[in-house]
């Protein structure tokens, strides 16, 4: 059941998208999620929808995957686009007690509907397409240049591939220990809210106790393999930029004029009330 | 109680991109006050296979009889077949969350709704049972050494009575005097209250020493079901899926080679020591063999 959750996962593959520069990919995705609230007309979201299809296709990631990816930040963003829909000022088109929907509210609602799932697909295609260790990677040579600022750059890219790698083995986990208490007659799925919350407890007390025990461990095995920091560390697979990074940076600005042009010269007049 | 299983087979992720398949068109069945081992390399499938015996994974096609009633059928009470199947989990001890050792082994006997009295009768005779005094009782389960906190999650499902006993791994990591203690605990409760046990192991001289029946399993599918003398005959196909045989039906065979007329294909430690004495008595009798031998032979034992 925690396996439906695809978000945020790798999904194998040897596609061009999977085996691009984590670089180029962590770019792509910026000017991606900025040009969606950058320019926010249907013509912008349908270059952006285009742009997307492309990649995709590309990448040879199912497109089901992908949408089961959104099912769990689906109540999120109901959530968003309710408060966008009842709570923007403006001309009241319809009004039910208190609550009142108007015309710019039910724009602002479809605009944000768009974009968050935009957001969404945008971001879970880097992660389906980018090993945890590669996404890492990009970021700290991506953000090397912070250095300067005395930003500790190895750092949090250490932190966050450790994070990141402990996802899933503590989702294993979580579902091993389920089945042990459930073995012993743990109900977790009936009830009312008390009784779930407290049928947690003996799910969440050895979770913990098993996370700490493991970064105990990693620490242990990283010092006495020598780990000291950033500073001297060289890498086992430098990244060097090839001759599809580069296509896909030129892509991108082609990407980004359009959308400018769009912006200036296309204007598909909708009217929606 | 008797579990039929029929043309089980189980995927793994089915439908994305890590689909894999654990268990092959598996059929067995285990009756009633059986002491039955399972073993099977490294992801063979043995913890995916026992996880079915009390409903915690769902068969992907096949079908399971519990005392004749399928329990893949709606409306089948998945709750009182956990409590009929205790399943001790590998490294249970992962498991324990409660502040004494006392109340965390009652937290099955609760679950199944009986008063605190009586779960924590329960809970004291099971902590008996793996060795656990009352000193034990109000200690917190996390200052115990591993063996003692393996002891404590096995006391958990047996507190709750189950019918049928399922271990998966239980002696894993145990010195020598744990394992044995833990494996003379099953050996009592199969006896004394014929309660029928299924043991995962890792471990052929194990498995040989206790069980009377013996599943292999290899990539998902069943090698052998049979009696231990029967499946220990197959050394080699045994060697071939990674296993082996037990230790004594190594050292039987060697001497086999060497001229004792002794059988190969005994499989534990009595048996062993029974027929080199006989062969001794009766090679000592007319041909005088040293009693170094002898000597050697008792010390292995
Ligand atoms: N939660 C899971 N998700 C996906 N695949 C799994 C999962 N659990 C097990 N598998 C796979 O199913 C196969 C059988 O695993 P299983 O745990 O049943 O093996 P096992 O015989 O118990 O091995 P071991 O002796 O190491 O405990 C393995 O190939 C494993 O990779
Ligand atoms: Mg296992």
């Amino acid at each position: 059941m925690l396996k439906d959750i695809t978000l945020g996962q790798y999904y194998p593959g040897n596609s061009i998208i999977h085996r691009l520069d984590p670089r180029v990919k962590l770019m792509g995705t910026m000017v991606f999620i900025v040009s969606l609230f950058a320019f926010g007309s249907v013509s912008a979201y349908l270059l952006a929808t285009l742009a997307i299809a492309v990649v995709v296709t590309t990448s040879k990631i199912p497109l089901k995957y992908i949408l089961k990816g959104l099912k769990p930040v689906f109540v999120l963003m109901l959530i968003t686009v309710l408060f966008n829909l009842f709570l923007t000022p403006g001309r009241t088109v319809w009004k039910f007690w208190k609550l009142s929907i108007t015309a710019e509210g039910i724009r602002f609602a479809i605009h944000m509907a768009v974009r968050l799932t935009y957001l969404i697909i945008g971001s879970s295609i880097l992660t389906f397409t980018t090993t945890p260790n590669s996404l890492t990677d990009g970021l700290e040579t991506g953000l090397g240049f912070l250095n300067v600022f005395h930003v500790p750059v190895h750092e949090i890219a250490m932190m966050m591939s450790i994070a990141l790698r402990f996802i899933p083995i503590l989702m294993d986990e979580t579902d091993k220990i389920m089945r042990a208490q459930e073995a012993r007659g743990a109900d977790f799925h009936s009830g009312g809210l008390i009784r779930r919350v407290k049928a947690m407890v003996p799910l969440l007390v050895p979770l913990f106790v098993s996370a700490f025990r493991r970064a105990n461990d990693l620490a242990l095995a990283m010092e006495s393999r020598g780990y000291h920091g950033g500073a001297g560390r060289t890498k086992m697979k430098p990244l060097v930029y090839r001759r599809r990074d580069v296509a896909a940076y030129i892509a991108m600005a082609v990407y980004l004029i359009l959308m400018i042009l769009l912006k200036f010269f296309v204007k598909i007049p909708v009217n929606i009330l | 109680m008797e579990i039929r299983i029929e043309n089980l087979s189980y995927i793994y992720g089915q439908g994305t991109a890590y689909e894999k398949k654990a268990l092959d068109n598996i059929s067995l069945t285990i009756h009633g006050g059986e002491f039955i081992g399972i073993i099977g390399h490294t992801g063979s499938g043995k913890s995916t296979l026992i996880q079915h015996l009390n409903g915690l994974n769902k068969a992907t096609s096949g079908a399971i009889y519990v005392d004749g009633k399928n329990i893949c059928e709606e409306g089948y009470s998945m709750r009182d077949l956990r409590f009929q199947v205790g399943l001790v989990f590998q490294y249970p001890e992962y498991q324990i969350f409660e502040t004494t050792v006392l109340k965390d082994v009652c937290f099955g006997p609760k679950n199944q709704g009986l008063y605190s009295e009586d779960a924590e009768k329960q809970a004291r005779e099971a902590m008996r049972m793996v060795g656990l005094d009352e000193s034990y009782e109000q200690k917190s389960p996390f200052d115990l050494s591993g063996g003692q906190k393996r002891r404590v999650a096995i006391a958990g499902i047996l507190a709750m009575k189950p019918k049928m006993l399922v271990l998966d791994e239980p002696t894993a990591g145990l010195d020598p005097k744990g394992r044995d203690e833990i494996l003379g605990v099953l050996r009592d409760l199969h006896r004394k209250q014929e309660i029928t046990v299924v043991l995962v192991s890792h471990s052929m001289d194990d498995v040989a020493d206790y069980a009377d029946r013996i599943i292999v399993l290899d990539k998902g599918k069943i090698l052998y079901d049979d009696v231990p003398e029967k499946v220990f005959t197959h050394v080699k196909e045994l060697e071939e899926v990674g296993l082996a045989a037990p230790q004594v039906t190594y050292i039987m065979k060697a001497l086999r080679q060497e001229g004792w007329d002794v059988k190969d294909t005994v499989t534990t430690l009595p048996e062993a020591r029974d027929q080199i004495l006989k062969e001794l008595g009766a090679g000592a009798a007319f041909a005088g063999r040293s009693q170094d031998g002898l000597t050697g032979g008792k010390a292995d034992d």
